[in-house]
């Protein structure tokens, strides 16, 4: 029960912001669009978190997800590992203390189990909120803009941890960051008027791009944008 | 601390101030230094009477605390509840507490019960609502955490927005425990053998300005201490959660099995 997949109407206002049928593949699939368009909501419904909007449809989700959000949702009261461990604490499973630490090892977090999220600089506390999303060893993760608070330094950086562990699991991004989407993404979507469309991309891996493939690329992207 | 004495010896300096300005006589304004005298002489007395006092505001405050956090429990984790229920609490707010005073001394008699009853009152309410409050303003992204983890209502209260609102219930404790003392005052005006209410009441019927006001300073100091050592408990108490919220380090990480996978290619 791996499937991902969203099919229905989801309205606010009585406009459509989302109407249609979207599966998710394996990879990553980038979700971008202008402001206010209804990328966040499209998400949400997909992870079953409440929305402004009316949804009728149909979502297959599995029943563990991971989740994360522009804000990284540290708990200041709880330490590194209180936080990683805070979904199995919430959902009423055993938190075991080695799993923790293999996980903040993995987002390069060793060691700092004991620390208070208020000790730790923005791209630290994102790879806290990114190691508990790994806790969760779910087959699917929704991120909602993780990135975009990061200096470009540090989301670079974090970004390559984030594709490293995820590899193989079904993650749907929105985002705002065309380079960011030519960076990560197997499929781009852009949503616009109720609608989903598919960008073409390079071929994966893209880190052999020329620059000028490259700016051919960010520019096949916004203009997508614009013509949506 | 210094601050404080400062500020407490600017006090009995305008008050002396008073006294030699105003020529009020004793009994109406007593100078600091028979009202000290006082203390000292009637020691004894005094801390008599403030022990059944302090007696009182103890029970009263962690009563009083214990049902403004048990209820404020209780109605996060049945709002249905709490659309009937929290409209009945505000309006109990509404009832003086000096008019329920007589009527709990009625029906609770002339020992401590009543004192407790009306500390009781004024300290729960405070305390609810600080803590009913953060709770409410736990943010929704945050709450986003329990539904990811498809938490029951119980453990999303608990763990997420208790935790989240201690704060919230700091705020609260320290109005409720400056309100104790004079809950425990007030019902031992309306009636009572003991506490420094009686003993002031007493005093000023034989005209003992000093001895009243001996008992309204240690009354000022009661208040103090009382919030201080409340403030210091629910710091412990969220000193708690934290700690137990803490997850052991632990020196053996070993790696789930799809992130081995990941780190070896």
């Amino acid at each position: 029960m791996n499937a991902l997949s969203l099919s229905g109407r989801i309205a606010l206002a009585g406009a459509d912001l989302f109407s249609g049928e979207v599966v998710f593949a394996e990879g990553w699939t980038c979700v971008m669009g202008a402001s206010g368009v209804g990328k966040t909501t499209l998400l949400r419904v997909l992870a079953g978190l409440p929305v402004a909007a009316t949804f009728q449809g149909h979502v297959a989700r599995p029943g563990r997800i991971g989740w994360m959000a522009q804000a990284d949702l540290l708990l200041p009261h709880l330490t590194v590992a209180g936080n990683v461990g805070v979904i199995d604490r919430l959902a009423g499973r055993l938190t075991q203390p080695d799993k923790v630490s293999a996980c903040l090892d993995a987002v390069g977090l060793a060691g700092f189990e004991a620390r208070m999220p208020d000790t730790l600089s923005g791209g630290q506390r994102q790879r806290v909120a990114l190691a508990r999303a790994l806790m969760q060893e779910a087959p699917c993760l929704m991120l909602d803009e993780p990135f975009a608070a990061l200096d470009p330094a540090t989301r670079r950086q974090v970004q390559t941890t984030a594709q490293d562990l995820l590899r193989g699991k079904r993650v749907v991004m929105v985002t705002h960051d065309p380079s960011e989407a030519l960076r990560l993404a197997d499929r781009l979507l852009v949503l616009a008027g109720g609608a989903l469309r598919d960008v073409t991309l390079p071929a994966k891996p893209r880190s052999g791009l020329s620059a000028q493939e490259a700016a051919t690329a960010l520019g096949q992207i916004l203009l997508a944008m614009e013509a949506a | 601390m210094i601050r404080g004495l400062t500020l407490a010896a600017a006090f009995v300096a305008l008050w002396q101030l008073a006294v030699w300005l105003g020529g009020l006589p004793r009994f109406v304004l007593p100078p600091p230094v028979s009202v000290f005298a006082a203390l000292v002489d009637h020691a004894a007395l005094l801390a008599d009477h403030g022990f059944t006092t302090l007696l009182e505001v103890m029970a009263g405050l962690v009563l009083g605390t214990a049902l403004g956090i048990g209820l404020a429990l209780a109605l996060h984790l049945w709002p249905a509840a709490r659309r009937v229920v929290e409209p009945v609490l505000v309006a109990s707010q509404a009832v003086p507490v000096f008019v329920l005073a007589p009527v709990l001394t009625l029906w609770l008699g002339y020992g401590l019960g009543p004192k407790v009853a009306v500390t009781v009152l004024l300290v729960f309410f405070p305390v609810l609502g600080g803590l009913i409050d953060a709770m409410d303003r736990v943010p929704d992204t945050v709450l986003d955490l329990a539904r990811i983890a498809r938490a029951p209502r119980w453990r999303e209260v608990l763990f997420l927005r208790l935790p989240t609102a201690l704060p919230g219930l700091r705020a609260g404790l320290r109005i409720g425990a400056t309100f104790a003392p004079t809950g425990a005052v007030i019902g031992e005006w309306v009636g009572a053998s003991k506490g420094l209410g009686y003993l002031m009441l007493m005093a000023n019927a034989r005209s003992q300005a000093d001895l009243m006001f001996a008992a309204l300073v240690l009354v000022i100091a009661l208040t103090l201490a009382v919030r201080r050592l409340a403030d210091w408990a629910v710091g412990r108490l969220i000193g708690l959660v934290h700690f137990s919220g803490t997850v052991r380090p632990s020196t053996s990480g070993r790696l789930p099995a799809q992130q081995r996978i990941a780190r070896n290619d």
